[in-house]
């Protein structure tokens, strides 16, 4: 396919902008006023340690997740828009494949429901060039109940590039890889920005992965603590502007920096509230 | 719909028929890579025929009323089981997350999940009717034809139940104490081990509102009479109201959005 390549995206409306993003999930507030927005045709990758709101967020955004309040906007629509659900990928933390499908039945039905009006050969196509994407097309008639962790998560990630999407959202894609694969998916993940560009919100709790990332959002216990779009990092920090606007040489160490000044700051309060 | 997509994708309505069979193509693929379980479904009502022949040997009369209504019930059992497994896997794996994040229809899902079932039941039911009225030589007055339609709204009745309650099970360890919950008061309520008339009053009102009691009315009916009665077509009518109905309580159960 001939796919020109996209024009300066800083005129481009944002794929995701959200204002005052909330989500409660029993009792509990598990995201709490979140601003902050997506920059179409870039990786901005979501980081922050297990439990603190990174899934839930991406819930929010492919409209799986209950409960939400706030303003959420993703591709131009409101959040939850029949139409955008082909226009996002969306790929799970744990695979989501029929384990008792071969590799090929499982992306041959899920490309049927993308768009059962294509024609198959068409959609034999796909399937190809998706298996290629994934290094996936030894395995096509595996069982997908048989393949190996990594493996299986890779096939939950290529039903994710069936057809055409626009945006990607991937919750920790790349746990449980190899370095070699990791390196390989990333690879890919920039091959589709250049190529196709496709936006891509990428969830990790690995930082090295962060500097693989345009722009990265950092999360902390439900809140945004680097890249939200009150702070001057509006669209999300680029990791050299975190760097250097922490004084550190990592991504790592500057969340870490991040994270103590917020546990300093919640000290301070619980300190003033008591006293 | 939008107009800047260049490839417009198909409209994602309530129901789409496309999806639909893709979705019963998919069901039945994966019940061809368990054939034990497809050899179970088929084989266990055949095998629960013949042991029965042979238990009642010496009053062939009690095996026409009671294999009659087992020729209902069976696909009933079956059906409830194996849905309720298999769409609680759907919601476990996260599979059905991905789905309805998807264009993907919730009536298209469940037409498809009925469809495949309703398929896997026309062969259970024709080969255990087939087996009862030529092999065992069960005694029927009506026609083998009705027979086979009851079999075959009792198994889109258990497919219904099935879906319904696989909303309510954590596990399939749930999914499966449900049957004994679900199913077996209405079996012991409905008429197959003594006449519903002759029960406590309080029970027959009971039974009267379970829809398996109507399912075996109606078998029983075929059992007895040459041609369609009354009191079957509204049989007929009454299971087929509930599996719709049931099944309608089940996409309700399915959300997009969930906690």
């Amino acid at each position: 396919m001939n796919y020109v390549p996209d024009p300066p995206q800083h005129t481009a409306p944002d794929a995701v902008r959200a204002d005052g993003l909330t989500v409660v999930r029993g009792s509990r507030t598990v995201l709490r006023r979140l601003s902050f927005t997506v920059a179409r045709g870039r990786i901005t990758g979501l980081l922050g340690p297990s439990g603190c709101g990174k899934s839930t967020l991406m819930r929010s955004i492919v409209a799986t997740q209950a409960n939400v309040s706030g303003t959420l906007d993703v591709l131009g629509r409101p959040a939850g828009h029949p139409t955008l659900r082909s226009r996002i990928g969306y790929v799970t933390q744990a695979p989501s494949v029929y384990d008792d499908l071969t590799v090929r039945q499982n992306l041959d039905y899920f490309a049927s429901v993308l768009d059962p009006g294509r024609a198959k050969a068409d959609r034999r196509d796909d399937v190809r060039r998706v298996l290629g994407d994934v290094d996936l097309t030894t395995h096509a008639d595996a069982l997908a109940g048989n393949l190996s962790g990594g493996q299986r998560s890779r096939v939950s990630l290529a039903v994710a590039l069936l057809g055409t999407p626009e945006l990607l959202v991937l919750d920790e894609p790349t746990v449980g890889l190899d370095p070699v694969l990791r390196r390989d998916l990333w690879n890919l993940f920039h091959a589709l920005v250049a190529e196709r560009g496709v936006t891509l919100l990428v969830s990790s709790h690995v930082m090295d992965e962060a500097e693989r990332c345009h722009r990265l959002l950092l999360m902390r216990d439900g809140r945004i603590l680097a890249g939200g779009t009150s702070g001057p990092e509006a669209g999300g920090d680029t990791p050299d502007a975190l760097r250097a606007r922490t004084g550190t040489d990592t991504v790592e160490a500057a969340f870490l920096r991040l994270v103590d000044q917020a546990a300093a700051a919640d000290a301070e309060r619980t300190e003033e509230t008591t006293r | 719909m939008s107009t800047t997509s260049p490839a417009a994708p198909a409209p994602t309505g309530a129901f789409s028929a496309a999806r639909t069979t893709a979705t019963a193509a998919r069901v039945l693929r994966q019940l061809r890579h368990d054939p034990r379980t497809i050899a179970l479904m088929i084989l266990v009502p055949c095998l629960m025929l013949v042991l029965l022949r042979y238990v009642f040997d010496a009053s062939p009369r009690t095996f026409d009323n009671i294999g009659a209504s087992l020729l209902g019930i069976f696909p009933l059992i079956t059906m409830f089981l194996v849905t309720s497994i298999a769409t609680l896997r759907e919601r476990t794996s996260g599979t059905l997350e991905r789905l309805l994040a998807m264009p993907l229809g919730k009536a298209d899902l469940i037409a498809g999940y009925a469809l495949a079932f309703g398929a896997v039941a026309v062969v259970q039911s024709a080969l255990a009717t087939g087996l009862a009225l030529w092999g065992l030589g069960l005694d029927v007055t009506g026609s083998a034809w009705l027979l086979l339609l009851v079999a075959l709204l009792d198994a889109l009745l258990g497919t219904a139940l099935g879906l319904f309650v696989s909303a309510f099970a954590a596990s399939e360890f749930q999914a499966v104490q449900f049957m004994p919950a679900v199913i077996f008061p209405q079996l012991l309520l409905c008429g197959l081990f003594t006449p519903r008339s002759d029960m406590h009053p309080a029970l027959e009102a009971v039974s009267d509102v379970l829809p398996m009691s109507y399912a075996v009315d109606g078998m029983n009916e075929i059992l007895h009479h040459t041609d369609m009665t009354a009191t079957f077509v509204r049989d007929v009518l009454i299971v087929a109201g509930c599996a719709v109905l049931v099944l309608a309580l089940g996409a309700a159960t399915l959300r997009r959005r969930t906690a």
